[in-house]
Formats: C-alpha cells, structure tokens, sequence
C-alpha cells in the first residue's frame, strides 16, 4: 500500500532509491545476532534496588559469605553529573550506587555478585535494607510547588532548568488577538521498552590490563568517555562494544550507573562480569520519558491566523539529569520546537524541568515533539471549533509555505511540504464519503471519527545545534573511513551505531553508486571503539543524514583516487572514465579495468603511479550540517465505543516527506513502528505511580504496548523534497512515526465525541479517561 | 526474574502425587499443571513454592467425560481441548465459545481448566464458567475425596478453599438443558488481556419468557459469582432490551467493585452495566 512519489531521478543513481533487501537481516532472522547477554562470565550481578521513593538509608545487612557492593566499597568513582551552561541549569549527582540517599523506587542500592544469574538473584532476596522514609514527591506540580522538600541540595525548588523566551513584539500582538484559544495538555509517562532491556558484559585481559565492555547501548564511543571519566581510567583501556542491539529508541542512549559499575566490577576482580536487566527493572528503573504538562494558548487574528503562542511547559525529569543530553532533552526541545509547521512569529515560552522522586528521564523516539505535536494540533482543533471552520481549513490558512523560513525561535526551516503532505493526505483518506459515513454511522448509534496530524521534524542536526543548548558535551558530527581493500571489497567504519535502521544497507548503498561496486561487497562496520572512528551514535534521526553524509564525503574522495588511478592504467583523461559495475571503464571504448585490479594496483604497484598518486585506498569523511525538517501529515479514523470508551484504530495514513529516499522498504518500516509506538502513546502505554511512589505498572501486563491486534493496517505515502542541508539530499525519519499518532488518533477520538460535548486533552487516551468525561457528561443536568 | 530455588517432584500416579504434596504440603508445595500463572509469578518472585508437584505425567486426569448429567473435566485437560465442543450439549458450544477468550493461543495449549480454578484469578473466564454453572469441584487428598460446590469455593483474589494438601483433580460442570441459550461477553484494552469486566449467562425460553436465568460476572468484584438481582430482572420477562439493561443496571449496582489503576469504582460499574447486557445480547444472536 506504499504510493512513491519519485521528486528527483534521472540523475543516473543506481543503488540509492532502491527496496534491496538489508543486509543486516539474514543473520537476525536466522536467530545468528550476537547479544551482549549471550555473552559467557565468571560472575553475575543482581542489583538490589530500592522499594523506597525517598529517604535515608539506615543500613544494609547481607549474608556473611557473600559479594555485595555497596557506595562505600566505590568512594573513588565519580558520580554521574552532566552539565549545561544555560537555562539556569542546576548540576545535580547521581551516584553509581545510592549513597545515603534513596531518590526512586528502583534505584541501585547494592550490588551483588555471585557465580550465576540465580545464585545472585537468590542472594540479592536475603539483603536487607532499611531506610527512613522522607516524603516522596510524584507530580512534578507538587515537586515544583512553594514549600515542597528539597530533593538535591543543589537545584532550589526542586527545578533543575528554566528556558524563557519572549519575542519583542509579543505583548502587542497578543493584544490585538481577536481569539485566544488554550488548551491544558497532559503526557503521562511512558518507557520505550526495548525488546532487549539493558545488558553489559566487562571482561579484564591479564596480559593488557584492558576492559572490553558489551553493552547494548546507541553510543558507544560516548559510553566510553563517560566511563573513563567517572573511574579515572585512560579511554584507551576501554574498548566498548555495541553488538546487536534489540532496539534502543533513545532509552540506551544515556549513560547508565550500572554499566559503570559492571565495568568498575571487572577492573576490581580482574575478571569477566556480566548484568542482564529483566522486565521489571527496565520498566522501574531504566529510562522513562513523556511525562510533561504543557498549557499552550494561541491568539488568532479574526481570520484564524494564527499571530502568537505562548506556552507553559513543565516536565518531570525524575531524580537525576540523564548523560550526555542533561533533563534539558525534553522541556528545551518543547521550548525550541513548539510553533510546529505553522507560521507564527510571536512566541512566548516558560520551560522548566522538575526533580521528582521518579526514574529518571531521558529521550525517547521523537523526545517531546509527539506532546508537543498532540499539544499543538489540539489546539488547532479547538481553534478550528472556535472559528466555525474546518479542521483542515485552518491547518491550510496557517501552515508554512515560503522556505526557507525562519521560525520565531531562530531556527531555519529548509523546503518542505507542510501543505502538500496534508493534501494528499486529505485526498486519499478521502474525507466526504468519511463525513457520510461517519453521519448514517451515528444515526444508528454508531461513533467514528477523524483526526489530522501536521508536524515538522527538526533531523539530522549537527553540532551548532546542539551547543544552542550550552552542552558540556556537545555532539553532532559523523567521521566515516570507507577503504577499499586490495582485494576490491570494501569497508566503511563509521562512528554511528545502528540498531535496527538498516544503516548497513544504505550506507552501502550510497558507497555503491559512488564508487561502482554492488552493495554486497560493500561491509559497514560499526559499535566497536577499537575499529570504528569516534562518533556520536545512532539518535535524533541523524545517523543516515549525517553519517550518509560523511560516507558520501569519503565515497566521493574513493571515486576520484579511482578515476586517477583508472587514468594511469588505461591511459585515459579521467573525465572520460565512467565507474560501474565493479568496472572502470572509458567511455565509447571497450577499455576497462576492475575495480579489484586497481585497488590491488594502489597497494602492490604503487611504484608505478610515480609519486603522483598516494598509496592505499582508504580515506575519511567527517560531516556536521546545520540540520534538515522532514514533514508528515498523519490521518486516524477510530471507532470509539461510548459505553465501555475503547476506541479501534479503523484507519491510518501517513503522508511523509523525508527528502531523498535510499531505501524506500527501509523507510516505510521506519515509519511503521514509529507510529505502532505511537498507538501505544496515544491510547495504551503508560507508567503509573501511586502516591508513595511505587510504581503500579511493573510488567507487561499493566504496562500495554499495542499487540498486533491493536495496529491496523498502515497506509504510507510518500513525498520527496529532496534537502538543500543535507548532501545527499535526504532527510532523517527514524522518529517521524512516533510523532504524528498521539495528535492524529486523539483528535481522532475527539470528533468522534463532539456528540457528547466533552473533550479529552490527556494522553493516553485510556477508557477510563473517556468513560469518566462522558459519565459526567451523562449526569450533567 | 529467575525463580526462587524449588525442587520438582513428578509422580506417575494419583496415589504417588496425593502422597507427595501431603508430604510437602506444610512446606510450601504447590501443584503444577500447566504452569501460565504459576511460574510467571514464581519468576517474578511473587510466590515461592519450595515444592512443586509436576502432575503433567499423571494418568487418568486428562479426561473429558459427558455421562448424560454432568461433563467431568480432569486436572490435566488443556484449554485448547475446548477449541471445538467437547459434547453435543449446548455446553460443549459454550465452552468452546468462551475458550476463544482466554489469553493467547499459546497459553490455551498449555493452561488447564482446573489450574485456573484453582488459581482464582478474579478474571479467569473458567472461574466465571464455574461459579455461573454451579460447578462441583472435586478435591483429593491422601484422607479421601471432598466435594465443593462453586458458590463456596473461591475465597478472593487468588485464594480459594482447597486445603493445602488437597489436589483439585476434576470439575463437574451440570450439562446444560438442550433448549438453554448462553452468552458471553468480555472487555479488555487489548486481545488477549484479563478482562476488565466480564458475564456469562444462560437460560431457557418459555412461551417466550426468560427462566432459570443464570448471570454470572467476573473481573469485577474479589470472586466470580452469580447475580441474583440481575436474573431477578430476567425471570418471567421476555428476551429483550428492557429487560437485558434491567439486568445490567442491576449488576452495577450489586457489585463491590474491584479497584485497580486503570479501573476505578464507578468506571468498573459501568463496564459491569455494559458486559451484562452484551452477554445477553450474545445469547440472542
């Protein structure tokens, strides 16, 4: 059901634009991926965590004969303190094991180590730990509240960040409003839950004294530097390893205490240590994400143009600042990024992020533009309600159309098609015959409605992007080394870390139509320090743009050392060489030679180049562009049932404009589990706390992704404006699904209810939820 | 999540598994059967068992017999044995209707009939089956056999009253009149879950009028029951709308809801109202 819309072509690629099949999944599909936990050890931690949300420990009894590790036995290792130096960002520590202090239920405690997984476990059952109880703080509201106990020393008020901006001609614009409308949204707390929790193996080498840490993280050059930094260790004794990982969607792309600790384990006993997180722990005590309110009002001339917004963001980051991003991903990202795809050019915005007895925040797929989009594009509905006109008409009198555009918030939007998208999202949902249906539906009882989704989606963004945000650590750039080996196979090592995108394919891909070899002789070696470049990993829907951009640098480099060298040995002027299927050839000519033959030439008979061309056939591409908007439009038709408030996706649509495409059956599959993750956000997924602290959703039972009954049938489309920022034209899209289904389904749900008179503005958007408005709404007088 | 040690005991024989878990009993044994609540809680450490008594391997409990007054169902029998109808009584479709329900396909072919009575799971839609079909349970131990009927069998949540050392080896479930009507109705968020709220109910027609009503529900309060105020509402009145939100108005009303985070009160009586009713609506199609 995929419609491409080829917007480039005829420039003679080859291998770019492509469905080949990836590369990376025969041995996946054969059960052959290596997992950090397949790993073999001498010894197996259990962490002992906390059932306590706040307090003071009192003490910790452990059986006589038995391993366990607590803050006392690692005095030397740092805590973990990510740093920025804006937005009145307050340091805070979080130590590798509690340190006196309990700040979440779930937080490492001791650990104990033991010669298997069980023993540990059974060992870890008999640890006592007492602890005197302080008053959790839940809700970031309450955390943030006059008077409400401190949390760390170091962030008064329990508010570790605020981002405030303003721009100059606000005031009068929001004077001279015609309308305001407002919107109170809220985003209850999700985990990405990976398929694969967390994992990491250490094993000490005797004869160097080096550590080699499997982790299944989306960074391993930054895992390393961290960890050095927190135990004092040269990174060159470090070697981390990033094997196959089970999905990350940004929940492994923070450093975690217990890899530290793992790593810290197998330097001490100078030996092999290995840490499997089940079920539990990854929902207690991994990253969580999405928990913010947001109150966002928009002032609309008497045309529904929108002339102004201002918002109040307020996200509960949890006990500690994630590494290397800090609790600024969340609340500076909704700041940045709120104004959306519309054309609006007075802004005023307050974020702060809020310290909470909770597990800590960090990114997860999309990190605030799903709240942001589904707190935007509520809005835009209740505006259209408050104008009298249509849902789509007011997205067409206010979506961007001039590029490049410069938003209120600085940032540069690149060519798009905001509007476009959303037209051919329309025409293909085909809303009359839906309006009809859905008219004879609700005269027999019936209830379905309609939801649209426009959003923007900043990519593949490099450095400059991210100093915005006064980071101690600062990433963006990509550096890829691609050789060609004297055999003619070729190698391209890269510092990002691929987990799932099928980079491997569309790197080689790229590589292909470069340098004229087929992408099976192309290998893309990544997620080992030791053989790949330092680089940033695999996040924020950078990895194809920034490290495809790298490659083609490098590729580019390959091709005209080739054609140099295709010159000498055919004696030929390079413009007339043309490089393809393994072959450089000269045009109009039957002279040829194969790539093989010349890479073997520019190792063995380098003599013969006369000095004129360097050796090998190795060379090195580093990449940092300003960044890129990709653009959807999402449509969700949902049968809600008033009764019981379950509500079935019938439809999805998804009109995506992500740039050039190098692979179109990689990219629908990017967007099909973005937005099955997204499905999970808007109606099912969410992490529930009671009042103490304890968390109520500790199992896959309580805590509901989508099953494949819950997904129906995706419909993709697809536009290509190819990107002026990116090189190789093409634009990130790896978070893109996740961001429109929120919005979509909720808006969705609330045209279904516009019968009822009541309106829901939380996600997700449970039954209860939904039963709770319409019961009040049947016992109104 | 790896179990607390356990050691597993697997007799051949009634007498020989009778024997052990006397002789386990007081030292936290439980049985084994198809293991699909059991073990996920042992993972999580929840319960810890340091006896298990693996009855897989016992003769004689994987019958089904239908002896012309009730279907007697071993301790054995996998849910998946009700796929299709056990027997030609109207109760062999209704089993077969409300299997479809339970969980996932790859539970019902492990899960058993009497370990999910046993369970007491306020959910489980064989205790909802029992408790609206008066069931007999039959419970052995070394000192004999005990028989006990639905109504006074579950004890809450997760708890019933079988004796430690008793083994629940077989149900009766009446066979239902060749005339009687059922229905069946669940809801969850997603395929496959507990349910929320679910009703099972049966009768017969007379002159076009509802008798012997049954109306059971599950999911909702600490044990599944029967509704008397909601068949109250059914007897003597014709099939039909009136009288089936009758019924499911009144089994609102009687509960004492259960109350979980996704559920509270009032939203578990409005699911209570719906389930009842639709159930009822069931038996009609």
């Amino acid at each position: 059901m995929t419609a491409h819309t080829k917007g480039s072509g005829g420039d003679g690629m080859k291998w770019v634009g492509r469905s080949i099949r990836r590369l990376e999944d025969p041995a996946l599909v054969r059960g052959k991926g290596r997992f950090t936990a397949d790993l073999p050890a001498a010894h197996w931690v259990r962490f002992v965590r906390s059932p306590n949300a706040a307090g003071t420990i009192k003490g910790i009894t452990a059986p006589d004969d038995a391993m366990v590790i607590t803050a006392a036995d690692i005095k030397g290792v740092k805590k973990i303190t990510p740093m920025l130096h804006k937005f009145s960002y307050r340091p805070v520590g979080q130590p590798i094991l509690a340190d006196g202090e309990v700040r979440f239920v779930g937080e490492a405690i001791a650990a104990v180590v033991a010669a298997s997984e069980e023993e540990a476990e059974d060992i870890a059952d008999l640890v006592e730990i007492e602890i005197e109880d302080a008053l959790p703080l839940v809700d970031s509201r309450a955390a943030v509240a006059d008077g409400a106990r401190q949390i760390h020393a170091e962030a008064p008020g329990n508010v570790i960040l605020k981002g405030e901006v303003k721009t100059p001609g606000f005031d009068e614009v929001w004077a001279g409003a015609a309308k305001i409308v407002k919107i109170d949204a809220r985003s209850n707390r999700q985990n990405a839950t990976p398929m694969e929790a967390r994992a990491a193996h250490a094993a000490y080498d005797s004869i160097t004294g080096r550590i080699t840490l499997h982790c299944t993280t989306q960074m391993p050059h930054l895992m390393r530097t961290a960890i050095a930094d927190c135990l004092g260790m040269p990174e060159s004794d470090l070697r981390v390893v990033a094997p196959d990982v089970g999905g990350g969607f940004g929940q492994k792309m923070s450093l975690c205490a217990e890899y530290v600790l793992v790593t810290w384990l197998a330097r001490h006993l100078k030996s092999s240590v290995g840490w499997t997180e089940d079920r539990r722990e990854n929902l207690i005590a991994s990253f969580h994400s999405r928990d913010q309110y947001i109150a966002l009002e928009g002032a609309f001339d008497k045309d529904a143009k929108l002339l102004a917004l201002r918002a109040d963001v307020l996200s509960n980051v949890g006990a500690y600042s994630c590494f290397p991003t800090t609790s600024g991903v969340e609340p500076l990202m909704a700041m940045a990024e709120m104004p959306g795809p519309y054309d609006v050019q007075q802004y005023q915005c307050v974020a702060r992020g809020a310290l909470t007895n909770t597990c800590t925040m960090a990114a997860y797929r999309g990190v605030s533009r799903p709240v942001i989009t589904f707190t935007l594009e509520r809005l835009m509905d209740k505006a259209a309600k408050a104008f009298a006109i249509d849902c789509i008409d007011i997205r067409r009198r206010n979506l961007i159309t001039t590029f490049p555009y410069k938003s209120a918030t600085g940032l540069e939007y690149d060519e798009a098609s905001y509007r476009q998208t959303m037209e051919m999202a329309v025409e293909a949902i085909n809303v009359p015959a839906f309006r009809a249906r859905q008219q004879l539906a609700r005269e027999k009882g019936e209830y379905l409605g309609i939801g649209f989704a426009t959003f923007s989606e900043r990519t593949g963004y490099g450095s400059p992007a991210f100093a915005a945000r006064g980071m101690a650590i600062t990433p963006g750039w990509e550096t890829v080394h691609v050789t060609v080996d004297p055999s003619g196979f070729v190698e391209a090592r890269i510092g990002s870390s691929p987990h799932g995108q099928g980079l491997r394919t569309t790197l080689a891909q790229i590589i292909a139509d470069e340098i004229g070899v087929p992408p099976g002789m192309i290998k893309v070696v990544h997620g080992d320090t030791d053989t790949a470049p330092y680089g940033w990993g695999t996040f924020a829907s950078r990895s194809l743009v920034i490290s495809g951009g790298a490659t083609l640098i490098a590729s580019r480099k390959i091709r005209a050392k080739l054609l140099k060298i295709a010159g000498h040995m055919l004696e030929a002027a390079e413009t007339d060489i043309v490089l393809a299927d393994g072959k450089a050839k000269v045009a109009g000519t039957d002279r040829e030679v194969s790539i093989a033959a010349m890479a073997r030439e520019a190792y063995t008979q380098t003599h013969r180049f006369k000095g004129e061309i360097e050796p090998g056939l190795s060379e090195s591409g580093t990449y940092d562009p300003p960044g890129t908007f990709s653009n959807a439009c999402h449509v969700a038709i949902v049968r809600l049932d008033p009764e019981t408030g379950h509500v079935r996706i019938e439809r999805y649509l998804v009109a995506e404009d992500a740039g050039r495409i190098i692979n179109p059956m990689i990219a629908d599959g990017q967007v099909h589990g973005g937005v099955v993750q997204g499905i999970g956000n808007a109606l099912l997924e969410e992490i529930v706390y009671d009042d103490s602290g304890a968390i109520l959703t500790a199992n896959l039972a309580d805590y509901m992704p989508p099953t494949a009954h819950e997904v129906p049938p995706i419909e993709l489309h697809h536009m290509e404006t190819p990107s002026t920022q990116s090189i190789t034209k093409a634009k990130g899209l790896g978070e893109g699904g996740t961001i429109g289904p929120p919005a979509a389904i909720v808006n969705a749900i609330n045209d279904a209810l516009t019968p009822f008179n009541v309106e829901i503005d939380t996600i997700p958007a449970t039954p209860q939820r939904i039963r709770a408005l319409l019961r009040n709404a049947e016992r109104a007088p | 999540m790896k179990p607390a040690p356990f050691v597993r005991h697997v007799p051949r024989s009634l007498d020989e598994a009778l024997k052990i878990l006397a002789d386990v009993a007081g030292d936290d044994g439980r049985i084994l059967a198809g293991g699909q609540s059991l073990v996920p809680i042992m993972a999580f450490r929840l319960a810890k068992p340091a006896h298990l008594v693996d009855i897989n391997e016992v003769e004689g409990l994987d019958k089904i017999a239908d002896d012309g007054k009730a279907l007697t169902i071993g301790a054995r029998v996998r849910h998946a044995a009700f796929h299709k109808p056990v027997t030609g009584n109207p109760l062999g479709a209704l089993l077969a209707y409300v299997a479809r329900h339970i969980a996932h396909y790859p539970i019902r072919m492990r899960g058993t009939f009497c370990g999910s009575l046993a369970h007491a799971d306020p959910s489980s839609e064989w205790c909802l089956t029992a408790a609206t079909l008066d069931a007999v349970m039959v419970a052995k131990s070394i000192n004999g056999t005990r028989e006990i009927k639905a109504a006074e069998f579950f004890d809450g949540i997760m708890s019933t009253h079988l004796k430690e050392d008793e083994l629940l080896a077989e149900v009766r479930l009446p066979l239902l009149p060749a005339d009687a009507r059922f229905g069946f109705y669940e809801f969850s968020r997603r395929a496959g879950d507990f349910a929320m709220s679910a009703s099972l109910v049966t009768y017969r027609l007379d002159g076009g009028k509802i008798v012997d009503a049954r109306v059971g529900l599950g999911g909702a309060e600490a044990s599944p029951r029967r509704i008397p105020e909601a068949e109250a509402e059914l007897n003597g009145k014709a099939a039909g709308d009136a009288a089936f939100r009758a019924a499911g108005e009144a089994a609102s009303r009687a509960i004492e809801p259960l109350v979980d985070h996704q559920t509270d009160a009032d939203y578990r009586r409005d699911l209570v109202r719906v389930v009842v009713r639709r159930a009822l609506e069931h038996s009609l199609t």
